[in-house]
C-alpha cells in the first residue's frame, strides 16, 4: 500500500516551480566520475596487497590459504577462537570447496556443534546463531579498498549468521575480490536494471562491530561479533 | 523529544555550557580527532575535490527531481511487498507509526539511531501509547538511560558525557557494578540489549539513503545495531527525511563513501545494509512486515528557495567537527537536535525564527564548515543569508546589534558627528585598553570581549593619516 503519495508529490513539484514529473526518467549527466579511476588499474595480486593492508586497520585477521588446505585451516581457526557451537549458511560452496568432511564428520565426531541454516526451522535458526561461538559464511563480493565482505541474504543464507555469533569467519574466494564498493554497486545495479529480484538484505560488512561512543575510545565488539577473520582462498 | 531540546535563551545556554570544562575539553578533543581522520581519509582516497563535486552534483540532481525519485522508490518498494506512507507533518508520521504499532500489538520497540525520529518526537508518542521504546546505538542508549539527556552531536550523541558519569548512570539504572572502562561498559550494554533484541515486537530505523531503482533503504552503522533492529523483530518501520534518496546503487556507493569518510574517517563503516522490503519467501530472519515513512515536516518549504542547498546534507557532521563556535559552546547550546553550522542553518528553517533566530549569529562566518562539507553546501553563505532575512524581512536583528547600528547611523550620518566620534574613540576606550587590545569592553562590546579580545581603536584616525599622506607625510 502507498498512502498520500499524490498530494505529497504535487506539493514537492509546486515548490520546485513546475508540474509534477513521475514518468520521464531524469537524465543523469554527471560531470565528475572519480570512481572510474580509483584502484581500477590494479592487478589481482595488487588488490590482494590492498586488502591485506586494510585488514590491519579494521582489526580483522587475514589468513591466506589454498583450496586444498582450506579444511585444515578452517578447523584450526575455529579451534583457536574457542570451537563451537558453529552456525553457518546452507550454501553449496561449502561442498564445492571440500568442506563437507569437516562439517559432517570431523566436527561432529569431536563434539563441535554445527548448525546449518535451515529455513524450514524458522526462528530456531536465530536462537542457534545467538548461542553460536562462531558464525561462518562465504563472501559473495569482496572489496579490497575497505576490507569489506558483501553478503546477499537468501533462503539458506540467514542475515544473522554474520551478526549474532561472538566471532565471525568469512570465507573469501580470491575471485570475489574487486577494487572497491563501486564495482559491487555496479553489479547490483546491473541486476536491478535487468529485472532480477535482488536479495531483501545486502550486507556490506567491514570487520568486527565497534563503537567510539564513550569518550571517543574505540571498543571492538558492541552488538555484533567481537572478532572477525577473513580466510582468503588464493586459487579460487 | 522533538527538534527543540531546551527552553533556555541561547546566550544563557552559552554562559552555562562555557563553564562545563569536561564538555569543552571533550568537544575540542573529539573535533581534533574527527577532523584529522577525515583529512587523512580524504587524502588517502585522492581526488577529494572531484569526489565532493560528484557528491554535490548527485545531491543537486536528486533535489531537483525529487518527485520522480520518491515516486519510483514507492513503486519499487510496493512491488517488494512493503508499505509506504508519505507524511507532510510530524503528526501524520507519528500517527501512522502509532497505528502500525497498535495493529501489530507492539509493546516493546527497538530503535536504531535516527535523527528524523528525534525530530518528529516519535519516542514520546509511542511511550504515551504504553510502549517500551529502547534506543540501541550505544551513545543514544546512554542518553536514554540518563533521563533522556538530549544528544549534543549528530554522529557521537553522548560526546558531552565522561565515562565516570556513564558508569554512574549504568550503576543506577542497570545495577552495574564494574568499572568505568569503556570496554566493560560496552560489554554490559551488549549483554543487556541482546535480550531486548530477541524479544522485541517492532524495529524502527532511520534511513541514510533510500535507493529509488530497487525500493531499498540503506543503513550505515559501526555497531551493527541497525542490522539487528531490522533482522529480529516481526515488523520493521523505517523513517526517512524525504530528501535522503539516490537514483541507483551507483550513487548510493558514492554518497556512503563520502559520509563514512567525512563522519569518522573510515573507508566504510563496519555495517552498511541495503534492505529491500520484508523478508522473501524461504527467509528465516528479517521482518515479515515492512513500512517506510517518508517525512516532509517543513522540508518542502525549503525547496525552490535560496536555502535549497541545505537539503543536500548527508548528516556527516564534518561541519560541526571544524566549527570554532561549536568547539566552545557545545551542542546543547543550540537548543536543537541539529547543532553546529548545519543546525544553525537548518533549525530556523524547520522550526522558525521565533525560537531559533539567534542561531545564524552563532558563527564567525569563517567558512571552515563550507570547506569541510563533502557535498559542498555553502553553509557560511546560508548563515549570512539567514541574517539578511532576519534583518531585512523580519526586522528582528538582535537588540544589541540594532542599538549599535542605530548609534553608528546617528554618528556617521553627519560629518561633524563622525569626526567628533572617531576622534573620541581612542580616548574613550583607553580605560579598557591594554597593549592595543581590549579584553573586557563596556556596553555592546561586552559580549564580544567575554570570549575574545577586540583590537583597540587606532590612536591615529585614518582620516588624519590620509591627510598627512596626501601632503606627502611620512610612511606610517
Amino acid at each position: 500500500m502507498i498512502h498520500q503519495r499524490e498530494s505529497f508529490l504535487n506539493n514537492v513539484a509546486r515548490q520546485l516551480g513546475r508540474s509534477r514529473n513521475t514518468s520521464m526518467k531524469p537524465e543523469r549527466n554527471w560531470q565528475f566520475r572519480p570512481q572510474d579511476k580509483t584502484l581500477t588499474d590494479k592487478t589481482p595480486d595488487e588488490l590482494m596487497n590492498v586488502l591485506r593492508d586494510q585488514c590491519q586497520l579494521i582489526h580483522t585477521e587475514l589468513i591466506e590459504t589454498t583450496s586444498s588446505k582450506l579444511s585444515e585451516i578452517l578447523e584450526a581457526t575455529v579451534h583457536l577462537y574457542g570451537g563451537g557451537p558453529v552456525s553457518l549458511w546452507k550454501d553449496p560452496r561449502f561442498a564445492e570447496f571440500g568442506l563437507d568432511g569437516l562439517l559432517k564428520e570431523t566436527w561432529p565426531s569431536r563434539n563441535v556443534e554445527v548448525n546449518e541454516w535451515d529455513a524450514a526451522r524458522g526462528r530456531e535458526n536465530i536462537a542457534q546463531a545467538e548461542r553460536a561461538n562462531i558464525g561462518i559464511t562465504f563472501s559473495d563480493i569482496t572489496l579490497a579498498e575497505s576490507g569489506t565482505v558483501v553478503l546477499f541474504s537468501g533462503a539458506g543464507k540467514g542475515r544473522t549468521v554474520s551478526l549474532l555469533p561472538r566471532n565471525y569467519i568469512a570465507l573469501v574466494p580470491k575471485s570475489t575480490i574487486v577494487p572497491r564498493m563501486t564495482q559491487a554497486a555496479q553489479e547490483i545495479s546491473r541486476r536491478v536494471q535487468a529485472g532480477e529480484t535482488i536479495s531483501s538484505c545486502i550486507n556490506f560488512i567491514t570487520g568486527p562491530s565497534n563503537s567510539a561512543d564513550i569518550e571517543m575510545n574505540l571498543v571492538v565488539g558492541v552488538h555484533g561479533p567481537v572478532k572477525a577473520v577473513y580466510i582468503v582462498i588464493g586459487d579460487r | 523529544m522533538a527538534m527543540k531540546i531546551g527552553e533556555g535563551k541561547f546566550k544563557e545556554n552559552v554562559n552555562n555550557n562555557m563553564e562545563d570544562t569536561f564538555m569543552r575539553g571533550a568537544v575540542a578533543g573529539a573535533q581534533e580527532r574527527l577532523r584529522t581522520r577525515r583529512l587523512d581519509a580524504a587524502e588517502e582516497l585522492g581526488n577529494w575535490e572531484e569526489w565532493r563535486s560528484h557528491g554535490e552534483e548527485i545531491r543537486k540532481h536528486v533535489l531537483n527531481n525529487l518527485d520522480y525519485y520518491l515516486h519510483e522508490l514507492a513503486e519499487n518498494l510496493q512491488k517488494r511487498g512493503g508499505h509506504v506512507f508519505f507524511a507532510e507533518t510530524a503528526e501524520e508520521a507519528t500517527g501512522y507509526i502509532r497505528e502500525v504499532v497498535n495493529a501489530n500489538g507492539g509493546k516493546k520497540i527497538l530503535k536504531a539511531k535516527s535523527m528524523v525520529t528525534e525530530e518528529i518526537g516519535l519516542n514520546g508518542v509511542l511511550e504515551n501509547e504504553g510502549c517500551e521504546v529502547i534506543e540501541t546505538d550505544l551513545g543514544e542508549y546512554i542518553l536514554q538511560l540518563d533521563e533522556h539527556d538530549p544528544p549534543s552531536h549528530i554522529v557521537t550523541p553522548a560526546l558531552h558525557k565522561n565515562k565516570e558519569q556513564i558508569r554512574n548512570v549504568f550503576a543506577q539504572k542497570l545495577d552495574y557494578k564494574l568499572t568505568s572502562k569503556p570496554e566493560e561498559l560496552a560489554l554490559h550494554a551488549r549483554e543487556t540489549l541482546r535480550q531486548e533484541f530477541l524479544t522485541a515486537d517492532i524495529g524502527i530505523t532511520g534511513c541514510n539513503f533510500a535507493i529509488a531503482e530497487s525500493g531499498s533503504i540503506g543503513l550505515v552503522t559501526n555497531e551493527g545495531n541497525a542490522g539487528l533492529v531490522s533482522d529480529l523483530p516481526k515488523t520493521q518501520i523505517a523513517v526517512m527525511g524525504m530528501e535522503r534518496i539516490v537514483p541507483t546503487f551507483e550513487e548510493f556507493e558514492v554518497l556512503v563513501g563520502l559520509l563514512t569518510r567525512s563522519a569518522v574517517g573510515q573507508k566504510l563503516t563496519s555495517y552498511i545494509t541495503a534492505l529491500s522490503g520484508p523478508r522473501e519467501e524461504g527467509d528465516a530472519d528479517g521482518p515479515e512486515e515492512f513500512h517506510l515513512v517518508i517525512v516532509d515536516n517543513g522540508r518542502s518549504k525549503i525547496l525552490g528557495t535560496e536555502f535549497q542547498s541545505v537539503l543536500q546534507c548527508i548528516r556527516c557532521a564534518a561541519c560541526i567537527n571544524v566549527c570554532p563556535v561549536y568547539r566552545h559552546i557545545g551542542g546543547h547550546s543550540y537548543n536543537s537536535i541539529y547543532p553546529g553550522p548545519i543546525g544553525a542553518v537548518l533549525t530556523p528553517l524547520l522550526g522558525g525564527y521565533d525560537d531559533f533566530k539567534d542561531l545564524p549569529y552563532a558563527s564567525t562566518l569563517c567558512a571552515a564548515c563550507t570547506d569541510a562539507c563533502p557535498v559542498k553546501i555553502p553553509l557560511h553563505e546560508l548563515l549570512h543569508k539567514h541574517r539578511q532575512v532576519i534583518v531585512e524581512k523580519e526586522g528582528r536583528a538582535p537588540i544589541s546589534e540594532k542599538l549599535a547600528m542605530k548609534a553608528f547611523g546617528f554618528g556617521a550620518a553627519s560629518d561633524p558627528m563622525y569626526a567628533a566620534g572617531s576622534k573620541m574613540a581612542a580616548a574613550m576606550m583607553k580605560p579598557f585598553t591594554k597593549n592595543d587590545r581590549i579584553s573586557s569592553g563596556p556596553g555592546p562590546l561586552k559580549a564580544w570581549t567575554e570570549i575574545r579580545e577586540f583590537p583597540a581603536p587606532n590612536k591615529e584616525r585614518f582620516r588624519d593619516w590620509f591627510k598627512q599622506h596626501e601632503k606627502g607625510g611620512g610612511e606610517q
